[in-house]
Protein backbone atom coordinates (compact mmCIF):
# COMPACT_ATOMS: atom_id res chain seq x y z
CA UNK A 1 0.00 0.00 0.00
CA UNK A 2 3.07 2.11 0.66
CA UNK A 3 4.46 1.87 -2.17
CA UNK A 4 1.82 2.53 -4.35
CA UNK A 5 0.96 5.64 -2.71
CA UNK A 6 4.11 6.96 -3.22
CA UNK A 7 4.50 5.96 -6.70
CA UNK A 8 0.98 7.13 -7.49
CA UNK A 9 2.01 10.75 -5.99
CA UNK A 10 5.25 11.10 -7.91
CA UNK A 11 3.33 10.00 -11.28
CA UNK A 12 0.77 12.37 -10.79
CA UNK A 13 3.53 15.14 -9.56
CA UNK A 14 5.13 14.21 -13.09
CA UNK A 15 2.48 15.27 -14.96
CA UNK A 16 2.71 18.63 -13.55
CA UNK A 17 6.52 19.39 -13.36
CA UNK A 18 6.60 19.54 -17.31
CA UNK A 19 4.64 21.84 -19.50
CA UNK A 20 2.86 19.30 -20.98
CA UNK A 21 0.48 19.05 -18.54
CA UNK A 22 -0.18 22.13 -18.09
CA UNK A 23 -0.75 22.38 -21.70
CA UNK A 24 -3.05 19.35 -22.07
CA UNK A 25 -5.30 21.03 -19.49
CA UNK A 26 -5.65 24.43 -21.21
CA UNK A 27 -6.29 22.81 -24.58
CA UNK A 28 -8.80 20.36 -23.08
CA UNK A 29 -10.27 23.12 -21.12
CA UNK A 30 -10.49 25.49 -24.44
CA UNK A 31 -12.56 22.31 -26.46
CA UNK A 32 -14.67 22.29 -23.69
CA UNK A 33 -15.30 25.86 -23.67
CA UNK A 34 -15.71 25.62 -27.39
CA UNK A 35 -18.34 23.10 -27.47
CA UNK A 36 -20.25 24.43 -24.42
CA UNK A 37 -20.62 28.09 -26.55
CA UNK A 38 -21.88 25.88 -29.63
CA UNK A 39 -24.05 24.09 -27.91
CA UNK A 40 -25.99 27.50 -26.40
CA UNK A 41 -25.78 28.91 -29.88
CA UNK A 42 -27.51 26.01 -31.09
CA UNK A 43 -30.29 26.19 -28.35
CA UNK A 44 -30.72 29.71 -28.80
CA UNK A 45 -31.66 29.28 -32.31
CA UNK A 46 -33.63 26.08 -31.73
CA UNK A 47 -35.22 24.69 -28.30
CA UNK A 48 -35.13 21.15 -27.87
CA UNK A 49 -36.52 18.61 -25.26
CA UNK A 50 -33.27 16.73 -24.82
CA UNK A 51 -30.99 17.49 -21.42
CA UNK A 52 -28.30 19.21 -22.45
CA UNK A 53 -26.03 17.07 -20.85
CA UNK A 54 -26.90 14.41 -23.87
CA UNK A 55 -26.71 17.57 -26.34
CA UNK A 56 -22.97 17.69 -25.33
CA UNK A 57 -21.95 14.45 -26.91
CA UNK A 58 -23.27 15.33 -30.41
CA UNK A 59 -20.69 17.68 -30.39
CA UNK A 60 -17.50 16.46 -31.55
CA UNK A 61 -15.16 18.13 -29.55
CA UNK A 62 -16.11 15.46 -26.56
CA UNK A 63 -14.50 12.45 -28.65
CA UNK A 64 -11.58 14.89 -29.71
CA UNK A 65 -10.61 15.61 -26.47
CA UNK A 66 -10.92 11.55 -25.16
CA UNK A 67 -9.02 10.41 -28.65
CA UNK A 68 -6.26 13.40 -28.34
CA UNK A 69 -6.18 13.15 -23.98
CA UNK A 70 -5.64 9.56 -23.86
CA UNK A 71 -2.22 8.79 -25.79
CA UNK A 72 -0.94 12.52 -24.49
CA UNK A 73 -1.62 11.34 -20.81
CA UNK A 74 -0.86 7.42 -21.32
CA UNK A 75 2.30 7.71 -23.70
CA UNK A 76 4.84 8.16 -20.41
CA UNK A 77 4.29 6.12 -18.27
CA UNK A 78 6.02 2.91 -19.05
CA UNK A 79 7.52 3.68 -22.01
CA UNK A 80 9.84 6.82 -20.61
CA UNK A 81 10.90 4.88 -18.36
CA UNK A 82 11.90 1.60 -20.14
CA UNK A 83 13.64 4.55 -22.30
CA UNK A 84 15.41 6.59 -19.46
CA UNK A 85 16.50 2.96 -17.37
CA UNK A 86 14.38 4.32 -14.11
CA UNK A 87 12.30 1.13 -14.86
CA UNK A 88 15.21 -0.88 -13.51
CA UNK A 89 15.79 0.74 -10.35
CA UNK A 90 12.04 0.61 -9.99
CA UNK A 91 12.11 -2.78 -10.48
CA UNK A 92 14.67 -3.70 -8.01
CA UNK A 93 12.81 -1.99 -5.25
CA UNK A 94 10.10 -4.37 -3.26
CA UNK A 95 7.63 -3.48 -5.22
CA UNK A 96 5.13 -5.78 -7.39
CA UNK A 97 3.81 -5.23 -10.71
CA UNK A 98 0.57 -5.05 -9.85
CA UNK A 99 1.34 -2.02 -7.97
CA UNK A 100 3.00 -0.16 -10.09
CA UNK A 101 0.81 -0.52 -13.29
CA UNK A 102 -2.32 0.25 -10.41
CA UNK A 103 -0.14 3.33 -9.29
CA UNK A 104 0.52 4.33 -12.76
CA UNK A 105 -2.99 3.64 -13.93
CA UNK A 106 -4.99 5.75 -11.19
CA UNK A 107 -2.38 8.63 -11.68
CA UNK A 108 -3.49 9.20 -15.33
CA UNK A 109 -7.31 8.76 -14.21
CA UNK A 110 -6.59 11.36 -11.61
CA UNK A 111 -5.25 13.66 -14.60
CA UNK A 112 -7.99 12.59 -17.11
CA UNK A 113 -10.83 13.50 -14.42
CA UNK A 114 -9.27 16.41 -13.27
CA UNK A 115 -9.11 17.75 -17.11
CA UNK A 116 -13.38 17.11 -16.96
CA UNK A 117 -13.08 20.06 -14.17
CA UNK A 118 -13.62 22.74 -16.77
CA UNK A 119 -16.90 21.43 -17.99
CA UNK A 120 -18.27 21.27 -14.66
CA UNK A 121 -17.20 25.27 -14.33
CA UNK A 122 -19.53 25.68 -17.66
CA UNK A 123 -22.45 24.08 -16.39
CA UNK A 124 -22.73 26.06 -13.51
CA UNK A 125 -22.24 29.04 -15.43
CA UNK A 126 -25.14 28.23 -17.63
CA UNK A 127 -27.11 27.60 -14.59
CA UNK A 128 -26.65 30.74 -13.18
CA UNK A 129 -28.34 32.17 -16.14
CA UNK A 130 -30.89 29.51 -17.06
CA UNK A 131 -34.80 29.83 -15.79
CA UNK A 132 -35.65 26.45 -15.65
CA UNK A 133 -33.55 24.73 -12.86
CA UNK A 134 -34.74 21.73 -13.92
CA UNK A 135 -32.55 21.52 -17.16
CA UNK A 136 -29.94 20.97 -15.10
CA UNK A 137 -30.35 18.23 -12.50
CA UNK A 138 -27.50 17.01 -10.13
CA UNK A 139 -28.22 13.37 -10.84
CA UNK A 140 -27.81 14.06 -14.60
CA UNK A 141 -24.80 15.89 -13.97
CA UNK A 142 -23.96 12.59 -11.52
CA UNK A 143 -24.30 10.26 -14.41
CA UNK A 144 -22.75 12.21 -16.95
CA UNK A 145 -19.62 12.45 -15.12
CA UNK A 146 -19.78 8.91 -14.38
CA UNK A 147 -20.23 8.23 -18.06
CA UNK A 148 -17.73 10.22 -18.76
CA UNK A 149 -15.16 8.66 -16.03
CA UNK A 150 -16.30 5.14 -16.92
CA UNK A 151 -15.06 5.88 -20.60
CA UNK A 152 -11.99 7.47 -19.60
CA UNK A 153 -11.06 4.53 -17.37
CA UNK A 154 -11.52 2.42 -20.16
CA UNK A 155 -8.96 4.94 -22.70
CA UNK A 156 -6.09 4.93 -20.02
CA UNK A 157 -6.15 1.21 -19.30
CA UNK A 158 -5.50 0.86 -23.30
CA UNK A 159 -2.93 3.76 -22.93
CA UNK A 160 -1.45 1.98 -20.29
CA UNK A 161 -1.65 -1.06 -22.17
CA UNK A 162 0.23 0.33 -25.00
CA UNK A 163 2.76 1.98 -23.09
CA UNK A 164 3.38 -0.70 -21.63
CA UNK A 165 4.42 -2.92 -24.87
CA UNK A 166 6.00 -0.18 -26.76
CA UNK A 167 10.04 1.15 -25.90
CA UNK A 168 9.40 4.17 -27.08
CA UNK A 169 6.78 7.38 -26.20
CA UNK A 170 6.22 7.76 -29.75
CA UNK A 171 5.40 4.22 -30.60
CA UNK A 172 3.27 4.06 -27.40
CA UNK A 173 1.10 7.42 -27.98
CA UNK A 174 0.70 5.64 -31.85
CA UNK A 175 -0.34 2.67 -30.46
CA UNK A 176 -2.86 3.67 -28.02
CA UNK A 177 -4.50 6.02 -30.36
CA UNK A 178 -4.47 2.99 -32.57
CA UNK A 179 -6.56 1.04 -30.04
CA UNK A 180 -8.85 3.93 -28.86
CA UNK A 181 -9.32 5.05 -32.32
CA UNK A 182 -10.55 1.44 -33.25
CA UNK A 183 -12.84 1.53 -30.51
CA UNK A 184 -14.52 4.80 -31.26
CA UNK A 185 -14.76 3.79 -35.70
CA UNK A 186 -16.37 0.40 -34.22
CA UNK A 187 -19.22 2.33 -32.16
CA UNK A 188 -19.24 4.79 -35.32
CA UNK A 189 -20.57 1.62 -37.60
CA UNK A 190 -22.50 0.58 -34.82
CA UNK A 191 -24.50 3.17 -35.42
CA UNK A 192 -24.69 3.06 -39.34
CA UNK A 193 -24.38 -0.40 -39.86
CA UNK A 194 -27.12 -2.61 -39.40
CA UNK A 195 -25.95 -6.31 -39.33
CA UNK A 196 -28.54 -9.17 -39.12
CA UNK A 197 -27.50 -11.63 -36.34
CA UNK A 198 -23.93 -13.55 -35.97
CA UNK A 199 -20.77 -12.34 -33.94
CA UNK A 200 -20.99 -9.40 -35.89
CA UNK A 201 -24.35 -7.97 -34.56
CA UNK A 202 -23.55 -8.99 -31.23
CA UNK A 203 -19.98 -6.43 -31.38
CA UNK A 204 -21.82 -4.04 -32.81
CA UNK A 205 -24.09 -3.89 -29.97
CA UNK A 206 -21.37 -4.15 -27.37
CA UNK A 207 -19.28 -1.87 -28.27
CA UNK A 208 -21.66 1.10 -28.87
CA UNK A 209 -19.24 3.91 -26.86
CA UNK A 210 -21.78 6.85 -28.49
CA UNK A 211 -25.07 4.81 -27.28
CA UNK A 212 -23.53 3.87 -24.09
CA UNK A 213 -22.52 7.99 -23.45
CA UNK A 214 -26.05 8.77 -24.38
CA UNK A 215 -27.78 6.31 -21.96
CA UNK A 216 -25.59 8.29 -19.14
CA UNK A 217 -26.24 11.61 -20.20
CA UNK A 218 -29.91 10.66 -20.19
CA UNK A 219 -29.25 9.70 -16.47
CA UNK A 220 -29.64 5.89 -17.18
CA UNK A 221 -27.24 4.43 -15.35
CA UNK A 222 -27.33 0.44 -17.24
CA UNK A 223 -25.79 -2.03 -15.03
CA UNK A 224 -25.19 -3.58 -18.23
CA UNK A 225 -22.65 -0.54 -19.62
CA UNK A 226 -21.34 -0.35 -15.98
CA UNK A 227 -19.84 -4.43 -16.23
CA UNK A 228 -19.06 -3.35 -20.36
CA UNK A 229 -16.56 -0.81 -19.07
CA UNK A 230 -15.23 -2.06 -15.63
CA UNK A 231 -14.20 -5.78 -17.22
CA UNK A 232 -12.79 -4.73 -20.06
CA UNK A 233 -10.70 -1.79 -17.83
CA UNK A 234 -9.65 -4.67 -15.62
CA UNK A 235 -8.44 -7.01 -18.45
CA UNK A 236 -6.88 -4.81 -20.50
CA UNK A 237 -4.98 -3.65 -16.73
CA UNK A 238 -4.51 -7.26 -16.83
CA UNK A 239 -2.71 -7.61 -19.68
CA UNK A 240 -0.62 -4.70 -18.83
CA UNK A 241 0.28 -6.33 -15.83
CA UNK A 242 1.42 -9.75 -17.60
CA UNK A 243 3.50 -7.06 -20.21
CA UNK A 244 5.43 -5.84 -17.57
CA UNK A 245 6.08 -9.14 -15.54
CA UNK A 246 7.00 -10.55 -19.29
CA UNK A 247 10.71 -9.25 -18.36
CA UNK A 248 11.03 -11.67 -15.82
CA UNK A 249 9.79 -14.90 -18.47
CA UNK A 250 12.79 -14.05 -20.90
CA UNK B 1 38.08 -20.30 -4.65
CA UNK B 2 39.91 -18.21 -1.97
CA UNK B 3 38.29 -15.59 0.42
CA UNK B 4 39.85 -12.43 2.72
CA UNK B 5 37.66 -12.70 5.98
CA UNK B 6 37.10 -9.07 7.04
CA UNK B 7 38.46 -9.01 10.40
CA UNK B 8 36.61 -11.07 12.96
CA UNK B 9 35.67 -8.67 14.96
CA UNK B 10 33.64 -5.84 12.71
CA UNK B 11 31.12 -8.11 11.49
CA UNK B 12 30.30 -9.67 14.68
CA UNK B 13 29.77 -5.77 15.18
CA UNK B 14 27.11 -5.54 12.42
CA UNK B 15 23.85 -3.89 13.20
CA UNK B 16 22.93 -6.40 10.23
CA UNK B 17 24.73 -9.06 9.73
CA UNK B 18 22.66 -12.19 10.20
CA UNK B 19 23.77 -15.28 12.14
CA UNK B 20 24.61 -17.39 9.07
CA UNK B 21 26.31 -20.55 9.38
CA UNK B 22 28.05 -20.50 6.15
CA UNK B 23 28.41 -15.84 6.02
CA UNK B 24 28.18 -15.89 2.52
CA UNK B 25 26.09 -12.92 0.98
CA UNK B 26 26.34 -13.96 -2.58
CA UNK B 27 26.46 -17.50 -3.80
CA UNK B 28 26.25 -17.57 -7.69
CA UNK B 29 26.74 -21.04 -9.24
CA UNK B 30 27.02 -22.29 -12.99
CA UNK B 31 25.05 -19.31 -13.36
CA UNK B 32 24.44 -18.92 -17.50
CA UNK B 33 22.43 -15.91 -19.53
CA UNK B 34 21.63 -16.47 -23.08
CA UNK B 35 20.19 -13.86 -24.98
CA UNK B 36 18.69 -14.67 -28.37
CA UNK B 37 21.49 -15.66 -30.61
CA UNK B 38 24.37 -15.25 -27.86
CA UNK B 39 25.47 -15.91 -24.66
CA UNK B 40 26.55 -13.70 -22.17
CA UNK B 41 27.12 -15.33 -19.36
CA UNK B 42 28.27 -18.76 -19.45
CA UNK B 43 28.27 -20.93 -15.76
CA UNK B 44 30.31 -18.51 -13.56
CA UNK B 45 30.76 -19.34 -10.14
CA UNK B 46 31.67 -17.06 -7.44
CA UNK B 47 30.52 -16.41 -3.66
CA UNK B 48 30.90 -12.79 -1.71
CA UNK B 49 31.63 -13.34 2.05
CA UNK B 50 29.70 -10.52 4.30
CA UNK B 51 31.70 -7.53 4.32
CA UNK B 52 33.30 -7.64 1.25
CA UNK B 53 34.50 -5.62 -1.00
CA UNK B 54 34.32 -7.66 -4.56
CA UNK B 55 35.24 -6.43 -7.64
CA UNK B 56 33.71 -7.89 -10.99
CA UNK B 57 36.43 -6.52 -13.91
CA UNK B 58 36.19 -7.16 -17.17
CA UNK B 59 36.30 -5.48 -20.53
CA UNK B 60 32.79 -3.95 -22.40
CA UNK B 61 30.68 -7.03 -22.93
CA UNK B 62 32.35 -9.45 -20.87
CA UNK B 63 29.07 -10.07 -19.21
CA UNK B 64 29.62 -7.78 -16.38
CA UNK B 65 26.10 -6.24 -16.14
CA UNK B 66 24.13 -8.68 -16.89
CA UNK B 67 25.55 -10.95 -13.99
CA UNK B 68 24.72 -7.69 -11.75
CA UNK B 69 21.16 -7.60 -13.44
CA UNK B 70 20.63 -10.95 -12.47
CA UNK B 71 21.81 -10.38 -8.99
CA UNK B 72 19.23 -7.55 -8.56
CA UNK B 73 16.71 -9.91 -9.27
CA UNK B 74 15.88 -7.64 -12.70
CA UNK B 75 16.61 -10.27 -15.24
CA UNK B 76 16.13 -13.90 -14.82
CA UNK B 77 18.54 -16.44 -15.47
CA UNK B 78 18.70 -18.91 -18.44
CA UNK B 79 20.36 -21.31 -15.82
CA UNK B 80 22.48 -21.85 -12.38
CA UNK B 81 21.48 -20.61 -9.37
CA UNK B 82 22.27 -16.83 -7.37
CA UNK B 83 21.43 -16.51 -3.60
CA UNK B 84 21.57 -13.45 -1.73
CA UNK B 85 21.63 -13.51 2.07
CA UNK B 86 20.47 -16.90 1.52
CA UNK B 87 17.63 -16.09 -0.82
CA UNK B 88 16.88 -17.04 -4.24
CA UNK B 89 16.85 -13.94 -6.32
CA UNK B 90 14.49 -15.69 -8.63
CA UNK B 91 11.59 -17.49 -6.26
CA UNK B 92 11.94 -15.18 -3.51
CA UNK B 93 12.85 -12.03 -5.18
CA UNK B 94 10.89 -9.61 -2.72
CA UNK B 95 13.49 -10.78 -0.11
CA UNK B 96 16.68 -10.11 -1.91
CA UNK B 97 14.86 -6.74 -3.01
CA UNK B 98 14.79 -5.06 0.46
CA UNK B 99 18.45 -6.52 0.84
CA UNK B 100 20.20 -5.00 -1.70
CA UNK B 101 21.10 -1.16 -3.01
CA UNK B 102 21.51 -1.49 -6.56
CA UNK B 103 23.01 1.11 -8.54
CA UNK B 104 22.74 0.04 -12.88
CA UNK B 105 24.88 1.10 -14.99
CA UNK B 106 24.66 4.40 -16.40
CA UNK B 107 22.82 5.68 -13.24
CA UNK B 108 19.37 6.37 -14.58
CA UNK B 109 17.70 9.38 -12.53
CA UNK B 110 13.90 10.95 -12.72
CA UNK B 111 15.55 14.53 -14.14
CA UNK B 112 12.56 16.71 -13.13
CA UNK B 113 12.68 15.47 -9.53
CA UNK B 114 14.67 17.43 -6.71
CA UNK B 115 17.45 15.85 -5.29
CA UNK B 116 15.88 15.35 -1.99
CA UNK B 117 12.48 14.58 -3.06
CA UNK B 118 13.53 11.72 -4.79
CA UNK B 119 15.90 10.35 -2.29
CA UNK B 120 12.28 10.47 -0.17
CA UNK B 121 10.86 8.90 -2.77
CA UNK B 122 12.97 6.01 -2.76
CA UNK B 123 13.04 5.44 0.48
CA UNK B 124 9.06 5.47 1.09
CA UNK B 125 9.28 3.36 -1.99
CA UNK B 126 11.76 0.71 0.04
CA UNK B 127 9.59 0.64 2.21
CA UNK B 128 10.77 3.07 5.38
CA UNK B 129 8.44 4.57 7.67
CA UNK B 130 8.33 8.83 7.42
CA UNK B 131 10.20 8.45 10.61
CA UNK B 132 13.29 6.77 9.29
CA UNK B 133 12.95 8.22 6.32
CA UNK B 134 13.84 11.54 7.46
CA UNK B 135 16.45 10.43 9.35
CA UNK B 136 18.22 8.16 6.17
CA UNK B 137 17.62 11.00 3.80
CA UNK B 138 19.51 13.34 6.61
CA UNK B 139 22.02 10.74 6.63
CA UNK B 140 22.76 9.75 3.15
CA UNK B 141 22.86 13.78 2.01
CA UNK B 142 25.72 13.82 4.35
CA UNK B 143 27.33 10.62 3.48
CA UNK B 144 27.70 11.15 -0.01
CA UNK B 145 28.04 15.00 -0.02
CA UNK B 146 24.49 16.13 -0.99
CA UNK B 147 23.71 18.52 1.67
CA UNK B 148 24.06 21.78 -0.25
CA UNK B 149 22.57 19.95 -3.23
CA UNK B 150 19.81 17.99 -1.70
CA UNK B 151 17.28 20.81 -3.52
CA UNK B 152 18.80 21.05 -6.96
CA UNK B 153 17.06 19.25 -9.32
CA UNK B 154 18.68 16.38 -10.53
CA UNK B 155 18.58 17.23 -14.42
CA UNK B 156 20.29 20.22 -13.74
CA UNK B 157 23.43 18.86 -12.04
CA UNK B 158 27.10 17.57 -12.81
CA UNK B 159 27.68 14.31 -13.41
CA UNK B 160 29.86 13.79 -10.47
CA UNK B 161 26.39 14.88 -8.20
CA UNK B 162 24.16 12.59 -10.13
CA UNK B 163 26.40 9.89 -9.34
CA UNK B 164 26.31 11.05 -5.77
CA UNK B 165 22.81 10.95 -5.98
CA UNK B 166 22.78 7.45 -7.61
CA UNK B 167 25.15 5.81 -4.47
CA UNK B 168 22.24 7.97 -1.80
CA UNK B 169 19.85 6.22 -3.49
CA UNK B 170 21.61 3.07 -3.30
CA UNK B 171 22.70 3.29 0.47
CA UNK B 172 19.21 5.13 1.47
CA UNK B 173 17.51 2.11 2.89
CA UNK B 174 21.14 0.75 4.93
CA UNK B 175 20.96 -2.39 2.25
CA UNK B 176 23.06 -5.33 3.43
CA UNK B 177 24.46 -5.88 -0.01
CA UNK B 178 25.23 -2.91 -2.46
CA UNK B 179 25.37 -3.68 -6.27
CA UNK B 180 27.03 -0.85 -8.14
CA UNK B 181 27.50 -1.53 -11.62
CA UNK B 182 30.14 1.27 -13.08
CA UNK B 183 30.02 3.74 -10.47
CA UNK B 184 32.55 5.89 -11.53
CA UNK B 185 32.62 5.95 -15.42
CA UNK B 186 32.59 9.10 -16.82
CA UNK B 187 33.83 10.88 -14.13
CA UNK B 188 37.37 12.80 -13.41
CA UNK B 189 40.03 12.16 -11.42
CA UNK B 190 38.98 13.88 -8.25
CA UNK B 191 35.70 12.48 -8.65
CA UNK B 192 36.40 8.71 -8.88
CA UNK B 193 38.94 9.30 -6.21
CA UNK B 194 36.27 10.69 -3.72
CA UNK B 195 33.12 7.52 -5.28
CA UNK B 196 36.31 5.09 -4.40
CA UNK B 197 36.34 6.49 -0.76
CA UNK B 198 33.13 6.27 -0.04
CA UNK B 199 32.79 2.36 -1.47
CA UNK B 200 35.75 2.00 0.85
CA UNK B 201 34.10 3.79 3.83
CA UNK B 202 31.60 1.19 3.79
CA UNK B 203 33.75 -2.04 3.81
CA UNK B 204 32.24 -3.96 7.26
CA UNK B 205 29.26 -2.57 7.22
CA UNK B 206 27.83 -3.23 3.89
CA UNK B 207 28.95 -5.89 1.24
CA UNK B 208 29.81 -4.50 -1.65
CA UNK B 209 30.27 -5.84 -5.66
CA UNK B 210 31.28 -3.30 -7.84
CA UNK B 211 32.33 -3.42 -11.30
CA UNK B 212 34.67 -1.91 -13.71
CA UNK B 213 36.25 -1.95 -16.56
CA UNK B 214 38.99 -0.20 -14.94
CA UNK B 215 41.50 -2.39 -13.29
CA UNK B 216 43.27 -0.29 -11.30
CA UNK B 217 40.62 1.59 -9.82
CA UNK B 218 39.31 -1.26 -8.25
CA UNK B 219 42.98 -2.75 -7.31
CA UNK B 220 42.62 0.18 -4.45
CA UNK B 221 39.36 -0.53 -3.10
CA UNK B 222 38.67 -4.24 -3.27
CA UNK B 223 39.52 -7.30 -1.40
CA UNK B 224 38.79 -9.59 -3.46
CA UNK B 225 38.27 -9.48 -8.02
CA UNK B 226 36.77 -11.77 -10.35
CA UNK B 227 37.98 -10.84 -13.96
CA UNK B 228 35.20 -11.55 -16.53
CA UNK B 229 36.23 -12.60 -19.94
CA UNK B 230 33.48 -13.49 -22.88
CA UNK B 231 31.45 -14.54 -20.20
CA UNK B 232 33.57 -16.85 -18.25
CA UNK B 233 35.83 -15.99 -14.71
CA UNK B 234 39.13 -15.55 -16.03
CA UNK B 235 40.41 -15.24 -12.55
CA UNK B 236 38.90 -14.63 -9.13
CA UNK B 237 41.53 -13.70 -6.38
CA UNK B 238 43.05 -11.24 -4.40
CA UNK B 239 44.79 -8.12 -5.93
CA UNK B 240 48.34 -9.60 -3.98
CA UNK B 241 47.06 -12.98 -5.38
CA UNK B 242 46.89 -12.03 -8.32
CA UNK B 243 49.91 -10.02 -9.10
CA UNK B 244 52.06 -13.30 -7.36
CA UNK B 245 49.90 -15.47 -10.30
CA UNK B 246 52.11 -13.58 -12.81
CA UNK B 247 54.76 -15.74 -11.32
CA UNK B 248 57.87 -14.18 -9.79
CA UNK B 249 58.28 -10.82 -8.09
CA UNK B 250 59.07 -8.22 -9.91
CA UNK B 251 62.61 -6.76 -11.08
CA UNK B 252 64.62 -4.13 -9.00
CA UNK B 253 65.66 -1.30 -10.05
CA UNK B 254 68.26 0.59 -9.04
CA UNK B 255 69.96 4.29 -9.72
CA UNK B 256 73.62 3.94 -8.62
CA UNK B 257 76.33 6.53 -9.23
CA UNK B 258 79.49 4.29 -9.78
CA UNK B 259 81.41 2.25 -12.75
CA UNK B 260 79.63 -0.32 -15.04
CA UNK B 261 82.22 -2.82 -14.31
CA UNK B 262 82.17 -2.92 -10.66
CA UNK B 263 78.87 -2.98 -10.42
CA UNK B 264 78.55 -6.33 -12.67
CA UNK B 265 81.46 -7.67 -10.48
CA UNK B 266 79.29 -6.41 -7.24
CA UNK B 267 76.26 -8.62 -8.27
CA UNK B 268 77.16 -11.23 -10.01
CA UNK B 269 78.57 -12.35 -5.87
CA UNK B 270 75.33 -11.77 -5.09
CA UNK B 271 73.80 -15.40 -6.12
CA UNK B 272 70.13 -14.17 -5.63
CA UNK B 273 70.42 -12.10 -8.59
CA UNK B 274 69.43 -14.20 -11.71
CA UNK B 275 70.31 -11.59 -14.31
CA UNK B 276 71.60 -7.90 -14.27
CA UNK B 277 70.67 -5.17 -16.81
CA UNK B 278 73.12 -2.19 -16.53
CA UNK B 279 72.51 0.96 -18.73
CA UNK B 280 73.92 4.12 -18.05
CA UNK B 281 71.50 7.20 -17.81
CA UNK B 282 72.05 11.48 -17.07
CA UNK B 283 74.50 12.32 -14.61
CA UNK B 284 77.37 9.41 -12.87
CA UNK B 285 74.49 6.84 -13.10
CA UNK B 286 74.01 3.54 -14.20
CA UNK B 287 70.57 1.96 -13.88
CA UNK B 288 70.58 -1.47 -13.10
CA UNK B 289 67.50 -3.84 -13.64
CA UNK B 290 68.11 -6.78 -11.40
CA UNK B 291 66.07 -9.78 -12.56
CA UNK B 292 65.93 -11.98 -8.91
CA UNK B 293 65.43 -16.09 -7.98
CA UNK B 294 61.71 -16.83 -7.44
CA UNK B 295 60.11 -14.98 -4.65
CA UNK B 296 63.13 -12.89 -3.58
CA UNK B 297 63.15 -9.48 -2.47
CA UNK B 298 66.74 -8.07 -3.68
CA UNK B 299 65.94 -4.50 -2.55
CA UNK B 300 67.87 -4.43 0.88
CA UNK B 301 70.62 -6.86 -0.77
CA UNK B 302 71.04 -3.88 -3.36
CA UNK B 303 70.44 -1.14 -0.45
CA UNK B 304 73.51 -2.98 1.90
CA UNK B 305 75.78 -3.27 -1.04
CA UNK B 306 75.59 0.83 -2.06
CA UNK B 307 76.13 1.33 1.91
CA UNK B 308 79.07 -1.01 2.07
CA UNK B 309 80.97 0.45 -1.01
CA UNK B 310 80.18 3.98 -0.30
CA UNK B 311 77.70 4.63 -3.86
CA UNK B 312 74.87 7.24 -3.96
CA UNK B 313 71.80 5.56 -4.81
CA UNK B 314 68.75 7.45 -6.20
CA UNK B 315 66.44 5.24 -7.35
CA UNK B 316 65.44 1.80 -5.65
CA UNK B 317 62.32 0.58 -6.09
CA UNK B 318 60.81 -2.83 -7.12
CA UNK B 319 58.34 -2.97 -10.21
CA UNK B 320 54.91 -4.66 -9.48
CA UNK B 321 53.00 -5.71 -12.02
CA UNK B 322 50.26 -3.80 -12.89
CA UNK B 323 46.72 -5.40 -13.03
CA UNK B 324 46.05 -4.15 -16.39
CA UNK B 325 49.38 -6.71 -17.23
CA UNK B 326 47.87 -9.60 -15.59
CA UNK B 327 43.92 -8.72 -17.18
CA UNK B 328 45.76 -8.53 -20.39
CA UNK B 329 47.67 -11.35 -20.00
CA UNK B 330 44.94 -13.76 -18.50
CA UNK B 331 42.58 -12.84 -21.53
CA UNK B 332 44.97 -13.51 -23.69
CA UNK B 333 45.74 -16.73 -22.47
CA UNK B 334 42.04 -17.51 -23.02
CA UNK B 335 42.05 -16.97 -26.57
CA UNK B 336 45.09 -18.75 -26.97
CA UNK B 337 43.34 -21.63 -25.55
CA UNK B 338 39.96 -21.57 -27.48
Amino acid sequence: MQAYVTLTRRELGSFFVSATGFLVIAAAAFLQGLSWVVLVAQLQAEPTPLPITQLFYSTPYFWLILQLATPVITMRLFALEKASGTFETLMTTPVTELQVVLAKYTAALVFYVLLWLPSLACVLILRHFINTPTALDPGLLASTFLGITLLGGLFMALGCFASALAHTQIMAAMLSFTLGFTLFLLSLLSGRVTVAGGWQEELLTRVALMDHMNDFARGLVDVRHLVFYLSLTAWFLFLTVRVVESRRWK
Amino acid sequence: MFFIRPPAGLVAKLPLARAMSDGLMIEVSNLTKRYAGHTAVSGISFAVRRGEIVGLVGSNGAGKSTTLRILSGYLPASGGTVRVAGFDVFAQSMEVRRRIGYMPENNPLHPEMRVREYLKFRARLKGLSWGQTRQRVDMVLQQCGLVEAQKSVIGQLSKGYRQRVGLADALVHEPELLILDEPTIGLDPRQIRSVRQLIKSLAGRHTVLVSSHILSELEMTCHRMVILHEGRIAAADTPDNLQALMGGRGQVVAEIAASQAELQAAFDTIAEIRHADISPVAGDFFRCALTPQDGVDLRSRVFNLALQRGWPVRELTRQRHTLEDIYVRLTRVEEEET
